[in-house]
């Protein structure tokens, strides 16, 4: 048992390996996707607890090429050290065409659309993969608070969720038609704070964007061109835990494409965003 | 904002102010309209937990739509829900008192969405039930609370909401108390509170208020600080679900989650439902300290010192503290699916980590959730939304407990098609004290012939027909009338009888209650093999201990080969008028001592899949319906 002061995390870290295992143990053809963000690289140091520290699946990163530059790197530098297999999607077809926004072709959500969400579309149908691991959660945004632990997405990507399967005491979703497809979302329970905890309690490395340098750091890492850093001093974890206790601003308020409309993000979920 | 008002609870322990402490879970429930979502998004900006610019937010999406303020959008964030102005799904947001952090479950309302108030439902710690001041307890409100009882939620507060629309009057809130407390107690929920709010204006939220002077209780803050965290059942009997066994660098690791008790290393474990019993080596953890014991709730990984066959869906637990074993069982089920529930089709249950195909043998109430009446007709089928008292027969044998004693392994899923459908808890099954464990030495050998290779040569599947009933109902006839049928069809059958065997196998043994045990158990033994080597094995046995019929059935399912128990049925008064072979007279001339029927009980099946009225139709028409039941068993598809 760790100190008392982040025992609760462990509740949350107990629900999340179930959950991994049974995605593991269901679905043959699994992928986990990683952003690099803080979030899905939890993710992958609670796939290694649940695989005592092998991750049997591979990981899918879905490079927009407006990523970070510093993301890039960390993410080349942690495949080696843990062994990971890495497969980046791309809409390839979409950049060389010039359809981004920030080449001004397209709105923001519109290319969250093709560089994002069809990337990922098509890396699945590529790989043939019948599930995806997503380190959403449920306080990040409204639409993500009504998801699933295991969330069936039909033939053409689009979450249904107007009618989403029953979900209780554990017992998952993990038959389905053919064609269709799941996305498994272990973190869904945990919050921004927890997550931030757990990194600390885990010392787990986490992509240097997040600490904060010459009074700003970045709270939520999306693509450069739509993501805005905050004003913040903080330079350690423990710093950031400080922080985010005394903010009433919301993770997401520094992701530009949520703000375009009132339904923006419902309706670039319903189509098969993360 | 109100955050000065929360002082109420400053006097707590400091280390409450952190989010050091596992969130307690909080469910919302209620007819449609009852104001859920109103309160919800009133609790957060009463407590301070809202983010900078949310109420703004809502404050101009509801000006586009040229509407009032509406709370309920902090909540209801699909479109559809915010045009129709009601919640389709349940969702979650955290919040903070003083006290502690909070996970509030917003559920819906409308009867269209429960398996999504089930979703939001069943993880909860504790409910709130609103009932609206002004309209009053309505379907949803007596629905929910009864899936909040099945649901095994123990912490519940009634919410009397709208208090404003009925001028904050003492005695429309008496009369809901009244009422619905009558309502609760029919199923055994105690509330732990009744409370009178006005949620869109606050009241009685986190401060009492002036208008309801006549309410002497908490408020909601302080209510939700006075429930208690549960704490996960360490203490109860082990039951170590596995999930799945990985290699990883050279050890053989059980996966899985201690679903309730403690597993200590050094441990005899043994793993039902195939009983063979191994010493737990170590726990594995990574990146984590060193672990000698795990407890309920832990997702853990443990090594065998010997090396046993334990696959997804075993259940380890300690010797002395077994759980249930069978392919028969009673269960409460809520349906959900679209199609209903029904006794002709099959459905896969889940239960823990074991997953095997299933069927209802029987729907033996039905009952309406919203007025607790059961349905006067037979019924085949259980339609959506409804809750079915139900016996399910299994094709293996399931490890399971009763809902009372333990929850995590006494509840269960049906699944039709690919959907989850339903769920269910158990009732009434009966525990066994005596168990054969099978040292780790003795292993089965294992034939060149496969079970399989016999049923298709055979063209039917073995299987153990068990006949129980009084001393001349009938049991021998139709035995012997069956196995002549059965064979005139090409079939392979045998009849066990208890004359026959008591003459060989069984001689050592007396009428005793303890060789009556004994001998009953040589006989499931015994017609376990047989039914495994491919036969439709006929027994015709007294057996009147319902425990033994319980323990034959575990021993038969072991294998995986069906156990259906025919209950031959006739009258003391009928048996002893026929009385073939002159016992009953003996017994009474006391030549006899323990007669079955006369001074030693006949225990009849509760739940048989087969009964058959000997004292009122003819051994014809009773064979008729026995081959009627039984041969759609033996097709191989």
């Amino acid at each position: 048992m760790t100190g008392a002061k982040y025992r609760h995390l462990d509740a949350l870290e107990n629900q999340s390996v179930y959950i991994l295992r049974e995605a593991h143990r269901k679905f043959k053809r699994l992928a986990m996707l990683w952003s690099i963000g803080k979030d899905s690289s939890v993710l992958l140091w609670l796939a290694r607890k649940a695989f005592f520290g092998h991750v049997p699946m591979p990981c899918v990163h879905v490079d927009t090429s407006y990523k970070i530059p510093e993301m890039i790197q960390f993410r080349d530098q942690k495949v080696r050290e843990w062994g990971i297999d890495l497969i980046v999607g791309q809409n390839k077809a979409a950049l060389a065409a010039g359809k981004t926004f920030p080449n001004g072709a397209l709105t923001r959500v519109e290319c969250c659309g093709l560089l994002k969400k069809d990337a990922l579309q098509q890396v699945i149908e590529e790989k043939d993969y019948q599930a995806v691991i997503v380190g959403i959660r449920r306080d990040e945004e409204g639409t993500r608070a009504k998801e699933r632990y295991f969330s069936p997405r039909d033939r053409n990507f689009e979450w249904n969720f107007k009618d989403q399967p029953p979900e209780l005491w554990d017992q998952f979703k993990t038959d389905f038609d053919p064609g269709t497809h799941i996305r498994i979302h272990p973190l869904l329970h945990w919050t921004e704070m927890n997550v931030w905890e757990y990194i600390e309690r885990e010392k787990i490395p986490i992509v240097d964007l997040y600490f904060a340098k010459d009074g700003f750091r970045y709270r939520s890492l999306g693509c450069a061109p739509c993501t805005k850093p905050v004003p913040s001093q903080a330079i350690t974890v423990a710093e950031i835990i400080e922080e985010l206790r005394e903010t009433k601003v919301s993770e997401r308020s520094t992701r530009a494409q949520d703000q375009e409309s009132e339904d923006a993000f419902e309706r670039l979920r319903a189509s098969g965003y993360m | 904002m109100s955050s000065e008002r929360l002082s109420v609870a400053d006097s707590l322990d400091e280390a409450f102010l952190s989010s050091e402490h596992r969130a307690l879970r909080v469910v919302i429930v209620g007819h449609v309209d009852h104001g859920k979502s109103t309160l919800v998004g009133r609790l957060l900006y009463e407590t301070g937990s809202l983010p900078d610019g949310k109420f703004e937010q809502i404050q101009t999406v509801c000006r586009r739509r040229g509407m009032q303020f509406e709370w309920a959008f902090l909540m209801d964030a699909l479109q559809a829900e915010r045009d129709q102005n009601i919640t389709i799904d349940v969702s979650q947001i955290w919040f903070k008192t003083r006290r502690r952090n909070y996970v509030i479950i917003d559920a819906p309302g409308h009867k269209e969405f429960l398996k999504n108030m089930v979703s939001g439902a069943a993880s909860a710690d504790a409910a709130l039930l609103l009932i609206d001041a002004h309209e009053g307890i309505q379907e949803q409100s007596r629905r929910h609370a009864y899936l909040l009882s099945l649901l095994g939620i123990r912490q519940v507060v009634v919410v009397v909401n709208k208090m404003d629309l009925v001028n904050f009057d003492q005695a429309v809130f008496n009369q809901i108390e009244a009422n619905y407390r009558d309502f609760l107690r029919q199923l055994n929920v105690q509330p732990l509170q009744f409370l009178p709010i006005a949620a869109r204006d606050g009241v009685n939220l986190v401060a009492p208020d002036p208008k309801m002077s006549w309410f002497e209780g908490p408020t909601l803050v302080q209510t939700l600080d006075d429930l208690e965290q549960p704490v996960p059942p360490a203490d109860l009997p082990l039951r170590f679900a596995v999930q799945d066994v990985y290699r990883f660098d050279q050890r053989r690791i059980l996966a899985g989650r201690i679903e309730s008790g403690t597993l200590r290393v050094g441990d005899t474990v043994v793993f039902a439902p195939s009983n063979k019993e191994s010493v737990v080596a170590s726990i594995e953890v990574w990146n984590a300290p060193q672990r000698s014991a795990v407890s309920a709730g832990e997702s853990v990984g443990v090594t065998l010192r010997e090396q046993i066959f334990v696959e997804r869906g075993s259940v380890g637990i300690h010797i002395d503290q077994m759980p249930i074993e069978t392919n028969r069982f009673r269960a409460r089920v809520f349906w959900m699916g679209d199609r209903p529930l029904s006794l002709a089709k099959k459905y896969k249950i889940k239960l823990l980590t074991q997953e095997v195909e299933c069927q209802l043998a029987s729907i033996d109430r039905v009952i309406d959730a919203s007025t607790l009446e059961a349905s006067a007709a037979i019924r085949r089928t259980v339609e959506k939304n409804e809750v079915a008292e139900v016996t399910i027969q299994s094709r293996g044998p399931l490890v399971m407990d009763n809902y009372d004693r333990l929850q995590t392994s006494g509840r269960f899923v049906l699944v039709d098609g690919n959907d989850v459908a339903g769920g269910g808890v158990i009732f009434g099954g009966v525990y066994l004290v005596h168990k054969q464990v099978k040292s780790a030495n003795i292993t089965w050998s294992e034939s060149h012939i496969r079970y399989q290779d016999r049923v298709e040569r055979n063209g039917h599947p073995g299987l153990v027909v068990w006949m129980t009933g009084l001393s001349g109902s009938g049991k021998s006839t139709l035995a012997r009338a069956l196995e002549k049928a059965l064979f005139e069809r090409q079939m392979q059958a045998y009849v066990l009888d208890g004359d026959n065997v008591r003459h060989g196998l069984n001689a050592n043994l007396s009428f005793s209650p303890e060789d009556r045990v004994e001998n009953i158990r040589r006989v499931a033994e015994v017609s376990k093999l047989m039914a495994d080597a491919g036969i439709i094995t006929v027994t015709s046995f007294i057996s009147p201990y319902r425990l033994d019929r319980v323990r034959a059935r575990e021993i038969v399912a072991s294998s995986g080969v069906e156990f259906l128990e025919v209950y031959v049925s006739a009258s003391l008064d009928v048996c002893e008028k026929r009385d073939p072979k002159n016992l009953y007279r003996k017994a009474r001339a006391g030549e006899i001592k323990g007669f079955t029927g006369l001074d030693a009980p006949y225990e009849a099946p509760e739940n048989p899949e087969l009964v058959l009225e000997t004292g009122q139709e003819s051994a014809e028409a009773c064979l008729e319906r026995l081959l009627q039941f039984l041969l759609p068993r033996l097709r191989v598809d």
